[in-house]
């Protein structure tokens, strides 16, 4: 990892992709960050989107049409791959949200310790929290998968 | 202290946003496994289904509630990267000023839609 010392963030966006001796949760922060940034673009589309209910029956179906595809056509898996996506993106941002929340409020990263040579960091502690969310996420996207693919 | 504040705002948010965007992917995109509020056609975006959803005073709360802290939860999670990467002081007053003037207007513009259709809904 590159050497950032008396310069915060001077990596900027590129340190984002090194996770280094941060390890796997600092993928889960770049992955939170990188699924956050898709669902707000993705939503203030769907704001616009989604308005035209309020002009009527014509304009709905317009607006519909304009972002899905007959079934079994490019068009159409486009759009239903692109859906699926954004709730992949909303299934982990969500976990690992909640994750988040509960390590913010001091919950699982264990018990203060006394600092100690060798130090220990708690992100051993948390480590299991975070699998055990990721899991949750998995088991939501694929949930979301055979709705998709298979179910429709 | 006001970004303490604002901080704890966007966690709310997001708890917020879990709960009622959690019950719309449930309804959107789970609606054959889950099969919720669709009672009138079972493809979730069938216009019958957005008329017997808009007839309730529910959705239309829960639309509202959902796209405040939606807009503020995103603009604000915005705000806090672009902020990381060190712009100057007066970027980041633009930045403050175009989040929050482009957030409002978002706000009254999607309270509008969802207003009016529950509004609409009523009369079919």
């Amino acid at each position: 990892m590159l050497e950032n010392k008396g310069h915060p963030n001077r990596l900027g966006i590129w340190g984002w992709l090194g996770g280094g001796k941060w390890g796997f949760e600092r993928y889960l922060y770049t992955l939170h960050r990188l699924t956050g940034l898709g669902l707000l673009l993705y939503f203030l589309l769907h704001i616009f989107v989604t308005s035209a209910r309020a002009f009527g029956a014509e304009a709905w179906a317009s607006s519909m049409g304009a972002v899905s595809g007959p079934p079994g056509t490019a068009r159409g898996l486009f759009f239903t791959v692109g859906e699926f996506l954004v709730f992949a993106a909303f299934a982990f941002h969500a976990a690992n949200g909640v994750r988040l929340v509960l390590v913010e409020l001091g919950f699982a990263i264990g018990n203060p310790i006394e600092p100690v040579y060798p130090y220990r960091t708690s992100v051993h502690e948390q480590r299991p929290l975070a699998l055990g969310i990721m899991v949750v996420a998995g088991l939501l996207v694929l949930a979301g998968g055979l709705d998709f693919f298979i179910l429709h | 202290m006001r970004d303490q504040r604002l901080w704890t705002w966007h966690v709310l948010a997001g708890l917020v946003i879990l709960v009622f965007l959690g019950l719309h992917m449930a309804i959107m995109h789970l609606d054959v496994l889950v099969g919720i509020f669709n009672p009138a056609d079972p493809h979730p975006i069938a216009w019958a289904n957005v008329v017997a959803r808009a007839k309730m005073g529910f959705f239309t709360v829960s639309y509202i509630v959902l796209l405040g802290a939606a807009l503020f939860h995103g603009l604000y999670g915005l705000r806090n990267i672009l902020f990381e990467l060190g712009p100057a002081r007066g970027v980041k007053s633009a930045l403050n000023l175009v989040l929050a003037a482009g957030g409002v207007g978002l706000f009254v513009f999607g309270a509008w839609a969802a207003w009016t259709a529950g509004a609409l809904a009523r009369t079919l």
